[in-house]
């Protein structure tokens, strides 16, 4: 198992039946292959769709049904089109009950950092802000580390994507729970030691007495 | 409503250094007949208010790659190498806005509404030069109203008063920019009789739009 497939396999435990949830573009969009249909979840797209479906049979495409990653997809049964000002008024509103974003970065304090690297890529931020400022519940789903350097840093010295503190961060080696006092390591991921995640890790990590492995969907 | 015109007639109506709200994001609910219009006329020193800049020969980034374009507020132009470059050189300028308070802004422009108070952008770089207001204890951005002296619209059908339907996810900015344009040019799929879109499906209601365009092939 792959490092994305891994993350994607422990995020989607975090989805509960009847959920609306909005997965970014990358490896966020992965975490769909591992949530049972019978849990009766929504998917959004900001775009513009709340019921995403799996892609359509070949030749069946819709030019003006896609995800936000410009993909071609299809809905499930209840889904619903809507325009960017609704699509936004359910994120911002705190209609979503989830979502699942990668990251550059995440800090001691729980802030994501991951829509500009200065000099370097500019993207814009895109939904990216509204989504971290204004869903239920932010996980940040992302590699430990880039290049040899820890994602999992004191403070972002990268552009701040909002304030707010997220939820929880899954990578490949461990799931991290930003607190008031600090990140709290939650769990490790299968066969990786503490020591490891410490070595990995530029941030100051809070260590319970006990760390399980994660569990994976 | 003064009727359907072609493509090359609407972009005559367009002068250099115009405004322009298009819809679409990533080129869906694009209306791509309008732009190719507006590239053929060589315009100069548009402002473009979209989502996103699109791809090199896809909605508005056929424009951007034409050399009309002088100023972009959007969103997102990460998909769109040509932008990147124009934006790092100068050539335009370039506002991101986060997608969320861009719609609002835009909707703000088109209800008349003074702006918007929004939480997201709080502590980031999007709030720099921005007033903060705070109301019942919570402290939100005042982000201002968008206009533009033309909205162009891509829909699904339109009858013959201009009553516009969507498509899936072709709605995306189009309904809500039919509101902040001083003049609306709307790109239906098709035109259908008054009737065959009922009332509780318009979206945009007709008295909003100034032009349709004709057919494509006509």
């Amino acid at each position: 198992m792959d490092a994305k497939e891994l993350i994607a396999r422990r995020v989607a435990r975090e989805i509960r039946a009847g959920m609306l949830v909005n997965l970014g573009i990358g490896l966020p969009s992965l975490v769909a292959n591992y949530v049972p249909q019978s849990l009766g979840v929504f998917f959004q797209a900001e775009n513009g769709v709340i019921g995403l479906g799996a892609r359509p049979p070949e030749g069946m495409e819709n030019l003006g049904l896609t995800d936000a990653g410009g993909g071609f997809v299809s809905a499930v049964p209840g889904a619903a089109s809507i325009d960017s000002a609704m699509s936004f008024g359910l994120i911002r509103g705190g209609h979503l009950d989830m979502t699942v974003l990668g990251g550059l970065q995440v800090d001691e304090a729980g802030r994501l950092a991951n829509w500009k690297v200065p000099g370097k890529m500019v993207p814009g931020m895109g939904g990216a802000m509204d989504l971290v400022t204004g869903a239920a519940r932010v996980v940040v789903a992302m590699q430990h580390s880039a290049r040899g350097e820890s994602k999992v840093v004191k403070s972002c010295d990268l552009p701040l994507t909002s304030l707010r503190r997220v939820d929880l961060v899954v990578t490949e080696l461990a799931a991290l729970k930003p607190t008031e006092e600090g990140l709290v390591l939650l769990e490790r991921a299968p066969g990786v030691s503490l020591k490891e995640i410490r070595d990995a890790t530029e941030a100051d990590l809070l260590i319970p007495g006990e760390v399980p492995e994660m569990e994976l969907a | 409503m003064k009727g359907a015109m072609t493509p090359q007639a609407a972009a005559e109506l367009i002068p250099d250094g115009a405004s322009l709200m298009i819809g679409g994001f990533m080129a869906v609910g694009s209306p791509e007949r309008m732009i190719d219009a507006l590239v053929a006329r060589r315009l100069r020193d548009l402002t473009l208010i979209c989502n996103d800049a699109a791809m090199p020969g896809k909605g508005v980034g056929k424009l951007i790659s034409a050399g009309a374009v002088r100023r972009v507020i959007a969103s997102h132009i990460g998909l769109n190498p040509e932008m990147q470059a124009k934006m790092i050189s100068g050539e335009i300028d370039c506002e991101l806005v986060p997608q969320g308070t861009l719609v609002e802004r835009i909707r703000a422009g088109g209800m008349g509404l003074g702006g918007v108070l929004t939480p997201t952008g709080l502590g980031t770089e999007v709030e720099e030069g921005k007033r903060i207001i705070e109301v019942e204890g919570k402290r939100f951005l005042l982000e201002t109203p968008l206009k533009a002296d033309f909205s162009l619209i891509s829909a699904w059908q339109a009858d013959y008063v201009g009553n516009l339907s969507y498509l899936l996810t072709a709605h995306n900015f189009n309904p809500v920019m039919a509101l902040a344009g001083k003049t609306v040019i709307a790109e239906p799929e098709s035109i259908v009789p008054v009737g065959v879109i009922p009332p509780d499906a318009v979206k945009t209601p007709g008295v909003l739009v100034h032009h349709l365009l004709v057919r494509a092939g006509r």
